[in-house]
């Protein structure tokens, strides 16, 4: 057992569940508890999706665990192909349900000979793999299972396109700014002249899954969700793909680059845009992050520190970002995506002075008090914690808010995702007069470290001329200007900070600038 | 039309399928935690039941609760693990942490399925780390939504102390026929038996029901639950108890069955009517002829008339997802409102045999027929039946809210009527203020041509 007060990542099932109503005309029937279908009302408000999610439960109840639930789950699943007619049902179990150990697939078998639709039954090991996993899993069966059912029934040959043509693997439901990465991705591939054969699972059909392979390879912009499935038609299909992420200036580059290489490897005659010059290009003139990162305002980030926390995918990403591309010093970068440790130090390796793995949230918050970053990019969790010690918070990565799913464009991806993350960089630093005023009283990054725990208990009491002196500080550095005198008068053991211990703080923060 | 034919209330029960959208029961901590302010809640489940909680609750997560999951790990489902060392140990943590005077156990699906023994465990841990822990099944195998409280009120009432009756100084019944009847009223307050009210409220609203006893000359003894465990009322034969919620009929047989209560059967307080019905109720059951109640309704409902201006005549459909429905449902008929249909998770028609009379006697006053009660509705056949009755607004959760509206037809979010103030005389405008906002609001967007936003 565990004591556990939130979770990075969901239950397997969640994941299943976000692949499963991301297709088009796909119906899943959970096998759980009343209660356990709250991924529709996350669908419904998160989302803020107009249309009932495809998600129906099999009500597992007092009288299914005394009889078994045989009947009841066959009867859900050819009522639901009876009223919704849809082309797949799927039939998840949650973690709950899993218990039981009943043998669903035969369930699915039965079922199937009364349904028109194909039936399937998510194959996931509920107490092992977490929400990212199963979406990958469940991705790559869906996508097999076509795949098997066309070469079966011997359906015509498919060619590939005439124009080079690619998929896109893993834009789907409450992921973190797909629909908008998804557009981004579809402009340049739109300027570099090569067709999206199909986005999966979003909005696509399973009974036109088998065209995949009309396509030339296959892009997987997300880690977490669609390597399964690119693995899958790479062995079985002879598919290569790009697992780029094209996320900053230089990461959209490189995927770029490799996607030119495919083609050409693919088709050497293929009259393909000069990619090196279109990429020049984008990135000197079209795209601001370049410009903004020489201009003297962003001078100012230069060695600030942040800390970067997230999913494996994102947090690589604006790691790299803020140091390659802005100068600013992580201090740490950390996932939660256990199952992607390795990938993520590889990466992250010789970008940042220390590397977080943990599941843990308090481990991770009692790390931003310890090391008091000046900005944090992080999950929504981060956020709050950012938001009790006083330091600003990008969000960059899932878990996230209904505020996450914004209405206007903000893509991550990209030229534009360039130019947004830049201005979410820049908005989470205090810079400018800020600044300078946080140096006038020595409000800087104090390298020596009092409290290690996220506390707000003290016993410092402030003499009346010492809080008007602190009154007279402006609002947005006050606290910040509080905090780091109250660090100096607990190194000293005072009890009582006057105006001469403000002043003593300040001058001990000025030394420390000068040292480093 | 929707065709309901002339019947009395016992035909218009119906029992659907049971696929229905609801809370887990396991979220009663959210606000149970915040009313019994020195407890504890560990809710001993999977990673389900914590994305659940963590993700309904939204941002109380964040303010360090006090509440917290057991994880069952796969170890401890495949029994390698022993259950009993691990939640001593996990218990022993919450003790050093943060001190409770209280925990409580919420037992989950997952502890029923494997069948893990949480009642005989939690005496033993009790007295090892010297901390009561009550347990409540607070499943979804039984529950839905708002029982999830009568679980743990019915868990909290067996730890209540023990009624002793006290001399009571019987010679006021001979001033029963005196003329004076204020005094008489004032003396009562202090002679009628002890009375202990059931259920969850805010502390103002606490205040506001006992207030309005008192001013009948009613005292209450105490309230179940208390803000703090120390203060629990003591319970016992001769103790009177009433019921605040329509969701707590199995904390009503505890208190009756293992408690020796005397239950006072009576409507809930939600809305003026039901107050009022509340309160002579229990001034029945005291012998206290109701003073100056009539005019206090009548107050009230003279108040209410610009928002019931906006919902006379209009039509509503409950899907039905935490229990209030039929009260609800009584207090908006009341109003002039249409009801189609009450969906609702459970109905004990015992424990709310008097809410269903006035149920009865609300639509025989008001001329409209007795809506049909769904139990354990089917939330598929439900949207058919919206679809073709297009009612003027429907009472639903947040999984139908959104593709209702996308497809032109009002709801209100029910959920909301389980965290606001919606009990007592002074509340009843709250209850109107949300059922009639989404009214309100479209009244505003109507004429600009987009109600309907979806291609069918």
């Amino acid at each position: 057992m565990k004591l556990a007060y939130w979770m990075y990542a969901g239950p397997a099932h969640i994941g299943t569940l976000r692949v499963v109503s991301s297709f088009k005309n796909v119906h899943a029937v959970m096998h759980a508890p009343i209660g356990d279908d709250y991924f529709n009302v996350m669908r419904s408000m998160l989302e803020r999706e107009r249309n009932f999610t495809p998600v129906t439960t099999s009500i597992l109840d007092r009288h299914v665990l005394a009889r078994g639930s045989q009947e009841k789950v066959i009867e859900n699943i050819v009522k639901k192909d009876k009223q919704e007619k849809p082309d797949l049902i799927l039939l998840t179990p949650t973690c709950t349900s899993s218990i039981l150990q009943e043998d669903l697939k035969s369930f699915v078998e039965r079922a199937s000979q009364n349904t028109n639709s194909d039936i399937l039954l998510a194959d996931l090991n509920h107490y092992r793999i977490n929400e990212f996993q199963a979406a990958d899993r469940t991705l790559e069966q869906i996508i097999s299972f076509y795949m098997e059912k066309n070469y079966k029934q011997n359906k015509e040959k498919l060619n590939k396109t005439k124009e080079p043509s690619v998929n896109l693997l893993g834009i789907f439901t409450l992921g973190f700014h797909h629909q908008h990465d998804c557009r981004e991705i579809y402009r340049i591939l739109k300027d570099l002249k090569i067709n999206i054969n199909q986005i999966i699972p979003e909005k696509s059909l399973v009974t036109e899954l088998y065209k995949i392979k009309q396509a030339w390879f296959n892009i997987v912009p997300y880690r977490e969700i669609g390597l399964m499935a690119a693995e899958y038609l790479k062995k079985e299909h002879n598919m290569p793909y790009v697992s780029v992420t094209p996320m900053g200036l230089i990461g959209t580059a490189t995927w770029i680059k490799q996607i030119s290489n495919l083609v050409k490897k693919i088709d050497n005659e293929f009259n393909l845009i000069d990619y090196e010059k279109y990429i020049d290009k984008q990135t000197r003139y079209i795209s601001q992050a370049a410009w903004f990162s020489r201009s003297i305002d962003c001078q100012n980030l230069t060695g600030k520190r942040a800390l970067v926390f997230g999913d494996s995918t994102h947090a690589v990403a604006i790691t790299k970002i803020l140091v390659q591309e802005m100068g600013i010093n992580v201090c740490s970068a950390g996932t939660y995506c256990l199952q992607d440790a390795d990938w993520f130090r590889e990466q992250v390796q010789g970008f940042c002075d220390n590397v977080l793995i943990t599941e843990d949230h308090t481990q991770v918050s009692n790390i931003i008090a310890e090391m008091e970053p000046a900005a944090i990019f992080g999950t929504q969790m981060e956020r709050h914690v950012g938001k009790r010690l006083d330091i600003p918070c990008g969000v960059i990565s899932p878990p996230i808010h209904i505020q996450n799913f914004t209405l206007g464009y903000k893509p991550f991806f990209g030229y534009e995702g360039a130019n947004q993350i830049a201005d979410l960089v820049y908005n989470s630093f205090t810079l400018g007069m800020e600044d300078h005023l946080l140096e006038i009283f020595g409000g800087h990054d104090v390298k020596t470290v009092i409290t290690k725990i996220l506390s707000t208990d003290q016993e410092l009491i402030w003499n009346n001329d010492a809080l008007k002196e602190l009154q007279k500080i402006p609002g947005f550095v006050r606290n910040r200007v509080k905090r780091s005198t109250e660090k100096f008068a607990r190194s000293r053991n005072i009890n009582e900070i006057t105006i001469e211990v403000m002043y003593a703080a300040k001058e001990e923060a000025d030394d420390q600038n000068n040292k480093n | 039309m929707y065709k309901n034919k002339d019947i009395t209330i016992k035909e218009s029960f119906e029992c659907e399928t049971g696929n229905y959208h609801t809370f887990c029961p396991i979220s009663c901590v959210s606000w149970l935690y915040q009313k019994i302010s020195d407890s504890f809640f560990l809710v001993i489940g999977t990673k389900t039941c914590g994305y659940f909680l963590q993700n309904s609750l939204g941002v109380m997560i964040f303010a360090e609760p006090r509440y917290a999951m057991a994880e069952l790990e796969e170890a401890d489902i495949s029994a390698k693990l022993y259950d009993f060392d691990e939640l001593k140990r996990l218990c022993s943590q919450i003790q050093q942490d943060r001190n409770p005077s209280l925990i409580v156990w919420i037992g989950t699906c997952t502890t029923e399925i494997i069948k893990m023994d949480l009642e005989s465990m939690a005496p033993k841990i009790e007295e090892l780390i010297g901390i009561p822990i009550l347990v409540a099944r607070a499943n979804g195998l039984d529950y839905a939504f708002t029982q999830g409280e009568d679980t743990v009120l019915s868990a909290i009432a067996q730890r209540c102390p023990k009624y002793e009756p006290k001399n009571i100084n019987l010679s006021f019944l001979s001033f029963k026929n005196n003329k004076n009847k204020i005094s008489l009223q004032q003396k009562n307050s202090h002679i009628h038996p002890p009375l202990v009210l059931f259920g969850s409220l805010s502390n103002t609203i606490v205040q506001q029901l006992t207030l309005e006893l008192k001013n009948q000359g009613i005292q209450v003894s105490g309230w179940l639950p208390e803000t703090r465990y120390e203060e629990l009322p003591e319970l016992g034969p001769g103790v009177f108890v009433c019921g605040v919620n329509p969701f707590l009929s199995r904390t009503a047989t505890t208190l009756m069955r293992r408690r020796k209560c005397q239950l006072i059967g009576a409507p809930f307080p939600i809305g003026p009517d039901g107050t009022r019905a509340w309160i002579e109720k229990i001034c029945k059951v005291f012998n206290v002829i109701p003073n100056n109640l009539d005019k206090r309704e009548q107050k009230i409902w003279n108040s209410l008339q610009d928002y019931i201006s906006l919902i006379k005549n209009k039509s509503l459909f409950f899907m039905g997802d935490n229990l209030l429905e039929i009260s609800l449902a009584r207090f908006l008929i009341r109003c002039g409102m249409i009801v189609y249909e009450i969906g609702i998770p459970y109905m004990d028609k015992r424990f709310q045999a008097s809410e269903l009379k006035l149920l009865e006697q609300t639509c025989k006053d008001m001329k409209v027929l007795i809506p049909r009660i769904v139990e354990k509705p089917d939330n598929y056949n439900q949207i058919q039946r919206i679809k073709s009755l297009k009612p003027d607004l429907v009472v639903t959760g947040l999984a139908h809210s959104n593709p209702l509206e996308a497809r032109g037809i009002t709801t209100k979010w029910s959920v909301e009527f389980t965290f606001a103030q919606i009990h007592g005389f002074s509340n009843a405008r709250d209850i109107l203020e949300l059922i009639t906002r989404p009214l309100r609001r479209n009244n505003h967007l109507k004429d600009l041509g987009w109600s309907t936003l979806i291609v069918e």
